[in-house]
């Protein structure tokens, strides 16, 4: 079995976020990390593999993103991945939610993985179950946020957070899974697997290494366009009631909070 | 191309609150810029006539069916494909949640399509839809529009109010529906199971959050009261997870667990950045202080300053009244 | 043991640590478990990373000697997220030791990196005897400033990174060194901290053991007084015949202002210090000019450092910082403007008769850990900087010859500008703990003749002053959230993200007198020390430590208590400070 772990570069969480203002894109300079929930997708590909129930050849590590993106790679492999690929070209700067997934798929395209695994979401936030949009291109089934995944020759027994409570279901293999952070603990890496990352094979591939075409992603093959940012609205002052006749600052409350419809 | 075609999501023979916002929405958003508000629905047996023409009652003119599997992404996405493809929608709109986000994802890869997500409101521009979605931890607002038809717009959840509009009944159409292959390869095995004991903070409507005012781990118990009296979970700051008063599971806070209810009240919780960052969000803000100059009465909608352990009890009976 | 008279001494509660048992490691894992380097630098800030920089430099000129080696010809081991996360100074630069570290960057060039942001102009000093009034008075020669570079030594630290790793450095980030090996005698290398331990150092699920780096040399560059210093200090009793070691405490915001300041400025107090000499405060400020090239914003660094020798327990560096602002100076340069930094770290105020003897057989020490700044003119980078480049030069030198001896270093640190300025101002900091109308004409008396007058003045270690409950922090302003801020809104800022979960990495006596809890409440700018509210006026308080919040400055260990290592990662996430 091959699998791919789909991972993503995103700003710190303890960078200040900025916009910037010219070109209205996340401004990406500033600390970058690999973005935490891939490390669940990472670990639990690990796991299958030293789960021993199915072989696993080898598990890559693949991203977009522009020339640091290389960093998240190395995370990956020290954490276990065997080799990886970054998808990197200036034709795929500003690309959407629908190209970035139109590139991701192609770059997989090229592995032929039986897995597809990654982090149900970025921290950066941009585009939520990115695996749907990656699995529909590749034609597998998809499930997102997976909390629990057995596999076995040929498929996955998985159970996932949804609207009414958890889902068991079952999936075909090839297929894509998103993780949620509550699927496992993930390792830390040791010093000797962090320093040897930079010896693993790291292929670097653009565009036209994978049959992208320029039309179909970057700002150009994007769907949407940011017409406007805007600070959050102003919040209006609230109203302060000191309690002196507890009864009639409950009366208050409850009145307040059923204006609201929250007594429902 | 015109019109608007909405998912909606039933379980146990009900549509739910956040599918029934968004078909409201849809509605709205017909009247607005032209063309056909319309709802599509997945399921099998239990999606009965009445059931599906009730959707006219928050404004759906049609309300496309198809017998194929629940609960999962990929059978919808064949289903609202085909029908944008036939009936030539411009807009899909999901009401969030999280198979929303999944169905979303998929139909904006099956259709080469712009998409947005988290959107928290939905603008008409000179005949199009422009939508609204915060980014970067809630600290910009984006307006994003389409550049080619049709436009996916999968919202917050519960970011669109249910309204009852139209006559009360909508034309019922069965979609005969060839699923793809890959469609087929995951199949439910049991669905909805309830795991009572871990409320997810994250999902609650209505959180009651109790911070070092409460003086004790017993002082939860207040919580828990008026938590159980709205229909809501309780969250606990940092401070006294640290100190054992709660599990780290109900942590709100910058390392904690962000969340954005309806509903806030926090209870003995002075409003620290660290706690504030984690729970800004909230549509509705309600804290009860003994300080009055505790920072969180700058960011409450309604504050209260006096003695939580009078206050939370009584609340707690008024509220049950209340709800009656 | 309760206070005697009201005052209480830190040192006669001292933290349950055992620095040598705990820290050093007398015993090298097996040849397949450990990791072997050519150099091993502990610290990737300035002084680790000038290490760095300039040995890379010099083997990239000696292929043989750079292939023996092996893989990993230098490592540096930084336990912040990046270099320069844990990274702050004030910081008005010399800038000789850069240049010749970089000799083919411009001034330009820095600002147009990043971390520089504009040549010294105009400079002033004030006197500031009250809240309201200053006096502008003939710019001593310390603080003179003409030709210096304002700069950030946390963006600096970044750009040194890049150029260390394009060279060949390996930068292990989130790694902290918790170990000294050390055998036969020799220092052999570190040992790196585990990952994955809880509250109370047990192993969790994803715990990772850490792995020994064996190295052929060692450089400490961890800083003030980092973890592995100390240990080695009386390991290879590298402090004798010299002055104990003191520390200041100095607090930082950095913020965007709408009209750009024309010059550097210092004040020397008193205000807002108090003069009376039972306080024993010595503090004083500096706002400097920052024009940000990448963005175009006109940027203030303004800070307030004191010195960790005062006796009242309820100074708070912090808190004097937040008073300073409100002087009507300051007003001026920061009113319309937003804040958009903070930060806290102590620097070694002993000077040159504190600093220790720089190498021991293995090993040296760089940069602040060798205690090198001169805390009259507030300059310590350009040491960093220049130690940095000699310790590169002494190992270089030891590897060619196969010796791990690098006494050559502390001779050329001597006769450097580093050993020359130090000495100069050796006495003129000690004069101080007389108070400030006392020592002060003695420290201008040492200052005017260029200290040629040959006398030792001694220091003595800050634990040992007896602290009482004094009235200072009577004059501290509200918090407003806009332009005076409390701790915890400032540590948010820093961009803290310690794992709740982590392991106290603080070594404290729980159950002290009021006075030194009081102590350590007040001096840490991060609010990690707290009194229960119902602890009792008399007698012992169990003090509560939230070590989450703990931003590393490392004040505590002057005062009684012990900065042990952290896990890799924790801490702040400094960017310009």
């Amino acid at each position: 079995m091959k699998i791919c772990v789909l991972v993503k570069e995103v700003p710190d969480a303890a960078v200040e976020k900025r916009i910037d203002s010219s070109t209205k894109r996340i401004d990406r300079s500033g600390e970058k990390n690999l973005n935490p929930f891939d490390t669940h997708a990472i670990e639990a590909a690990m796991q299958v593999k030293e789960g021993g129930v199915v072989e696993v050849e080898e598990v890559v590590a693949v991203t977009m993103g522009p020339e640091s993106a290389f960093r998240a790679l190395h995370k990956a492999v020290s954490l276990g991945a065997d080799r990886s690929i970054h998808l990197t070209d200036e034709a795929l700067a500003g690309s959407d939610c629908c190209a970035t997934g139109h590139a991701l798929a192609k770059v997989l395209e090229t592995e032929s993985p039986d897995l597809v695994l990654l982090g149900q979401q970025s921290d950066d936030g941009e585009c939520y179950t990115m695996g749907a949009i990656v699995a529909d291109h590749l034609k597998m089934p998809s499930l997102t946020q997976v909390i629990k995944m057995d596999v076995a020759e040929g498929k996955l027994t998985c159970e996932r957070q949804a609207e009414y409570g958890y889902d068991t279901v079952e999936v075909d293999l090839p297929a894509v899974i998103s993780v949620g952070d509550a699927i496992n603990e993930p390792r830390y890496p040791s010093l000797k697997a962090i320093m040897g990352a930079k010896k693993k094979q790291l292929d670097t591939k653009s565009i036209g290494d994978v049959g992208i075409e320029a039309d179909k992603v970057g700002s150009d093959g994007s769907r949407t366009t940011v017409l406007a940012i805007n600070p959050p609205p102003e919040k209006a002052a609230g109203e302060i009631i000191e309690d002196e006749d507890t009864n009639e600052t409950v009366e208050k409350i409850v009145a307040w909070l059923d204006e609201r419809k929250l007594l429902a | 191309m015109s019109g608007i075609l909405t998912y909606a999501l039933h379980y146990e023979g009900e549509f739910n609150t956040n599918s029934l916002g968004a078909v409201s929405e849809g509605a709205k958003l017909a009247k607005e810029i032209g063309g056909d508000a319309a709802v599509a629905v997945v399921g099998g047996d239990d999606l009965t006539d009445d059931l599906c023409s009730s959707l006219g009652k928050y404004g759906a003119s049609k309300v496309y069916r198809a017998n194929a599997p629940e609960g999962l992404g990929a059978p919808v996405v064949d289903v609202m494909a085909k029908v944008i493809a036939d009936e030539g929608y411009s807009y899909a709109l999901f009401g969030g949640g999280l198979l929303g986000f999944e169905i979303g994802a998929g139909l904006t890869a099956r259709l080469n399509a712009g998409v947005t997500m988290e959107v928290t409101e939905v603008k008409a521009q000179d005949g199009k839809l422009v939508a609204v979605r915060p980014i970067l931890q809630d600290s910009a607002i984006v307006d994003v529009e389409y550049v080619s038809e049709p436009g996916i717009i999968i919202g917050r959840l519960n970011a669109f109010d249910v309204q009852e509009s139209g006559d009360g009944s909508a034309e019922v159409v069965d979609v005969d529906i060839q699923l793809e292959e890959h469609s087929t390869k995951a199949r439910m095995v049991k669905r909805g199971e309830q795991r009572g004991a871990d409320v997810n903070i994250e999902d609650a409507e209505l959180l009651v959050a109790g911070g070092r005012g409460l003086g004790s781990a017993e002082g939860f118990e207040l919580c828990e009261a008026l938590a159980e009296a709205l229909g809501g979970a309780v969250a606990a700051t940092r401070a006294v997870v640290d100190a054992g008063w709660y599990p780290y599971a109900a942590q709100i806070g910058q390392t904690g667990k962000t969340v954005a209810p309806k509903l806030y009240l926090a209870a003995g919780i002075s409003g620290a950045i660290q706690h504030k960052v984690g729970m800004q969000s909230s549509e509705n803000i309600v804290a009860i202080n003994k300080d009055q100059n505790a920072p969180i009465f700058d960011f409450s909608d309604l504050g209260i300053v006096g003695d939580l352990n009078k206050i939370l009890p009584k609340l707690t009976e008024a509220v049950k009244a209340k709800k009656g | 043991m309760a206070g005697r008279n009201g005052r209480a001494a830190p040192a006669d509660f001292p933290p349950p640590v055992d620095s040598q048992g705990e820290f050093i490691k007398r015993e090298l894992d097996a040849e397949d478990e450990l990791i072997e380097v050519g150099v091993a630098i502990v610290g990737g800030g300035t002084a680790g990373l000038a290490c760095a920089n300039r040995l890379l430099a010099l083997l990239a000129e000696d292929p043989a000697l750079l292939e023996s080696l092996g893989e990993v010809p230098v490592a540096v081991i930084e336990k912040a997220k990046t270099c320069g996360g844990h990274n702050l100074s004030g910081a008005v630069m010399r800038p000789e030791p850069l240049e010749r570290l970089f000799p083919d960057l411009s001034r330009e060039d820095w600002r147009r990196e990043g971390f520089a942001f504009g040549e010294v102009e105009k400079e002033a000093v004030y006197l500031t005897p009250t809240a309201k009034r200053s006096l502008k008075i003939p710019t001593p020669p310390p603080f003179k400033n003409h030709g210096n570079e304002v700069i950030s030594v946390s963006a600096l630290a970044r750009y040194q990174q890049r150029i260390a790793e394009e060279a060949g450095a390996y930068i292990l980030t989130e790694t902290s060194a918790t170990q000294l090996l050390v055998e036969d005698g020799e220092v052999k290398g570190v040992r790196s901290g585990d990952k994955g331990r809880g509250k109370d150092g047990e192993p969790l699920g994803n715990f990772e053991p850490g792995t020994d780096i064996k190295a052929k040399a060692t450089v400490l560059a961890e800083g003030c007084w980092g973890h592995l210093t100390g240990p080695a200090i009386r390991e290879f009793d590298l402090g004798r015949d010299r002055e104990p070691q003191t520390w200041e405490l100095g607090v930082k915001e950095v913020w965007k202002v709408p009209k750009a300041l024309d010059r550097v400025i210092h004040t020397i107090g008193p205000w807002p210090v108090s003069t009376r000499a039972k306080y024993g405060q010595v503090g004083g400020t500096w706002i400097y000019p920052m024009k940000d090239e990448k963005t175009g914003d006109d940027l203030v660094s303004i800070g307030f450092v004191i010195d960790l020798e005062y006796a009242d327990a309820t100074t708070s560096a912090h808190d004097l910082l937040q008073t300073f602002k409100t002087h009507p100076l300051v007003r001026k340069i920061l009113e319309g403007g937003e804040r958009v930094s903070w930060g806290a770290k102590a620097l070694p105020g002993g000077g040159y008769w504190s600093m220790p003897k720089l190498s021991m057989p293995g090993a040296v020490l760089a940069g602040d850990a060798g205690g090198m700044v001169d805390t009259v003119a507030l300059k310590g980078v350009h040491h960093s900087i220049n130690s940095g480049i000699l310790a590169a030069e002494a190992i270089y030198k030891g590897l060619t010859d196969g010796s791990t001896d690098f006494t050559s270093y502390e001779d050329a640190i001597e006769e450097s500008v580093t050993g020359k300025e130090l000495w100069e101002v050796r006495n003129t900091r000690q004069p101080f703990s007389k108070g400030f109308f006392i020592g002060g004409p003695l420290v201008n008396l040492f200052i005017a003749t260029k200290g040629k007058i040959p006398v030792r003045l001694p220091w003595h270690r800050q634990d040992e002053k007896p602290m009482f409950i004094g009235k200072t922090s009577k004059k501290y302003p509200e918090p407003d959230g806009k332009y005076i801020f409390d701790k915890l809104s400032s540590v948010f800022i820093s961009g803290n993200a310690t794992r709740d979960d982590a392991p106290n990495h603080i070594r404290v006596q729980k159950s002290v007198p009021r006075e030194v809890a009081e102590t350590w409440k007040w001096m840490c700018p991060a609010g990690v020390y707290e009194i229960p509210d119902d602890a009792p006026e008399e007698g012992d308080v169990d003090v509560i430590v939230n070590y989450t919040n703990c931003v590393q400055c490392g004040a505590i260990t002057a005062k009684g208590g012990r900065l042990t290592t952290p896990e890799g990662g924790d801490g702040p996430l400094y960017q310009n400070t």
